[in-house]
């Protein structure tokens, strides 16, 4: 063993085994340098130069080239609130407790999505709080009519932390406002309905 | 006044092109871009870098020794400066042509190393005392090999002038005042029976006129990559262990100045290996037969052409030496300070010795 060792040593020191690797280090910086023409293509990760790095410069100039992604990328949530019933399912199960949702009931019929399903409620707020979201999905697998899903956008980052809360309704304050004092106006027409058919029941009885 | 004015522009303008250049280079060499932004290819961004730092606030640290602190930079700067003074640019261009300019720029170059004491002393900072202290014990150690190696060629060439041995080195030997009937032989030897005078290009340069100094350079090159504090030789800037050496506590003009000092340094030792080894400002071109290359290539003395060739080349050959630089920069490790003692005193000593021994029984081959 030591003799091995001493062997390895020796053939591993002198003045012209110092000057080989010398010249194979300065040739292996050569190499790159003449190679520097050549740079790395924004390929698929199926594509078969894609963890092999072929010669020539590695950095992508980011926000001019980017690496392709997948198309059903999971990154940044899209609520299409047309087909949303505004069941409150998503924010039950958020683990970070991300998305904030109020409802209003509809008093008229507000048709339906786009799957068959019948819309009852208006949201007047759903918010997804993008700074907090850990994209992991499950909103989107509860989600019963398949509005809310995430898109392969994924460079989305503000200045204003506040832009990262996302605001899908689409009603504005005002309407919002006009659905809440309708319904109201409605529960209390419903209310006084029961009233007088309560008092009618008493006359009669 | 105009000379002065003329190189520090020249100089400057080298000093852009190199700092760029180091950063692309490196960059090549590391499979990145390098800078992409400022200008087309990021061409602007040493300008940049340069005006970034002049904006920048000049910090004196309280308890430095603010007199050393604050005069260092200018000191080292200086040092580095007065040694172009004595650079010939092209055969009728040199900023002051004095006869003993060798000697003067290597007495000028080792004010540099009061400049870092200076600076290291005055900074009152354990980093900047420790990289003064190894700059320092490396650049005195340094200049031994230097200026055994540039010795030698001195001893070849006979003279302390620079323009007298830019002169010898190519086709207008015998234009230079004293030196009117004198003959180049391939490798300084009369008994090859070639004479090299007229053909000049690279065979008169003094590598050729002179083999061993070959040697000779080689050893120069090495060891002024260590007086310019130059990985592999970086020990004093150790940005691992010492964050940057001497100048840790400048900022802003006074960090400025120590760059651009750097930098020159590095222009002026590679002028200095053209000037002596690399044929000056001559062309590598030699006349076969009756394609004259070299002299077409050399224009006319005293006249727009001359001039032009002349530092066309030798600023070209500096460029070649500059990346050479870089390249061993980004290729090879930092010398420990042991290895880089042993490179210095149990190597290239005692080579150059021989050399310089070499090179004076040769002297006597040639007469
Ligand atoms: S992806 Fe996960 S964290 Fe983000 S909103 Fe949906 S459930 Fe919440
Ligand atoms: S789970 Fe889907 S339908 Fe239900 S509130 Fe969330 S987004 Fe709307």
């Amino acid at each position: 063993m030591e003799t091995i060792k001493k062997e390895a040593y020796k053939h591993k020191s002198g003045f012209w085994h110092v000057v080989k690797s010398l010249v194979s280090g300065a040739r292996l910086t050569l190499r790159h340098f003449a190679n520097a023409n050549k740079r790395r293509k924004p390929v698929y990760v199926s594509d078969d130069s894609y963890f092999k790095q072929p010669d020539g410069l590695a950095t992508l100039t980011y926000p001019y080239e980017a690496l392709p992604i997948p198309d059903n990328g999971r990154y940044r949530l899209h609520n299409e609130i047309e087909d949303c019933i505004v069941c409150d399912l998503c924010a039950k199960v958020c683990p970070v407790n991300c998305i904030t949702i109020e409802s209003v009931k509809a008093t008229e019929d507000i048709g339906v999505t786009s799957d068959g399903t019948k819309k009852r409620l208006y949201a007047p707020v759903f918010d997804i709080d993008m700074a907090k979201c850990c994209y992991c999905g499950l909103c989107t697998t509860v989600c019963p009519t398949d509005c809310l899903t995430m898109t392969p956008v994924y460079d989305f980052s503000e200045v204003n932390i506040k832009n990262m809360i996302y605001h899908f309704t689409d009603l504005s304050p005002e309407q919002a406002q006009e659905k809440q004092r309708l319904f109201e106006k409605q529960q209390e027409e419903m209310a006084a309905a029961k009233a007088a058919a309560l008092a009618a029941r008493k006359q009669q009885g | 006044m105009l000379a002065f004015l003329l190189t520090l522009m020249l100089l400057l303008g080298v000093v852009i092109v190199l700092a760029y250049a180091e950063r692309k280079v490196a960059a090549f060499m590391q499979d990145r871009l390098g800078p992409t932004e400022a200008g087309p290819y990021g061409s602007l961004q040493a300008v940049l870098d340069v005006l970034k730092l002049l904006q920048k606030e000049d910090i004196v640290p309280a308890l430095a020794d603010k007199g050393l602190f604050k005069l260092a930079p200018i000191l080292i700067f200086a040092a580095v400066f007065a040694g172009f003074a004595v650079i010939p640019i092209s055969p009728t261009l040199v900023p002051a042509g004095i006869g003993i300019g060798v000697f003067y720029l290597l007495a000028i170059i080792s004010l540099d190393v009061i400049g870092l004491l200076m600076a290291g002393w005055g900074s009152n900072n354990k980093y900047a005392m420790l990289g003064a202290m190894r700059s320092v014990a490396q650049i005195v150690s340094y200049e031994i090999p230097a200026g055994l190696a540039i010795l030698s060629a001195v001893m070849v060439s006979q003279s302390l002038d620079f323009q007298e041995i830019s002169y010898q080195q190519g086709v207008l030997m015998n234009a230079f005042p004293g030196m009117g009937y004198e003959t180049n032989w391939l490798f300084g030897i009369q008994a090859l029976g070639i004479d090299t005078t007229n053909i000049g290009g690279i065979t008169t340069w003094n590598i050729f006129r002179a083999p061993m100094l070959l040697v000779a350079f080689v050893i120069y090159f090495i060891a002024s990559l260590a007086e310019s504090n130059r990985a592999p030789f970086d020990i004093p800037e150790a940005e691992s262990e010492l964050v940057a050496g001497f100048h840790v506590e400048y900022s802003g003009f006074r960090f400025a100045v120590l760059f651009l000092a750097e930098y020159s340094m590095m222009v002026l030792v590679s002028l200095v290996a053209v000037i002596l080894f690399l044929g000056s400002w001559n062309t590598p071109l030699p006349n076969i037969g009756s394609v004259a290359l070299a002299n077409w290539t050399t224009g006319t003395i005293g006249e727009i052409s001359g001039n032009l060739w002349a530092a066309f080349w030798l600023i070209s050959k500096t460029f070649v030496l500059l990346f050479v630089q870089l390249w061993a920069r980004w290729t090879y490790p930092r010398l420990r300070v042991d290895q880089l003692m042993y490179l210095c005193w149990k190597v290239l000593t005692p080579v150059a010795l021989v050399v310089v021994l070499l090179a004076g029984v040769w002297r006597l081959l040639m007469i």
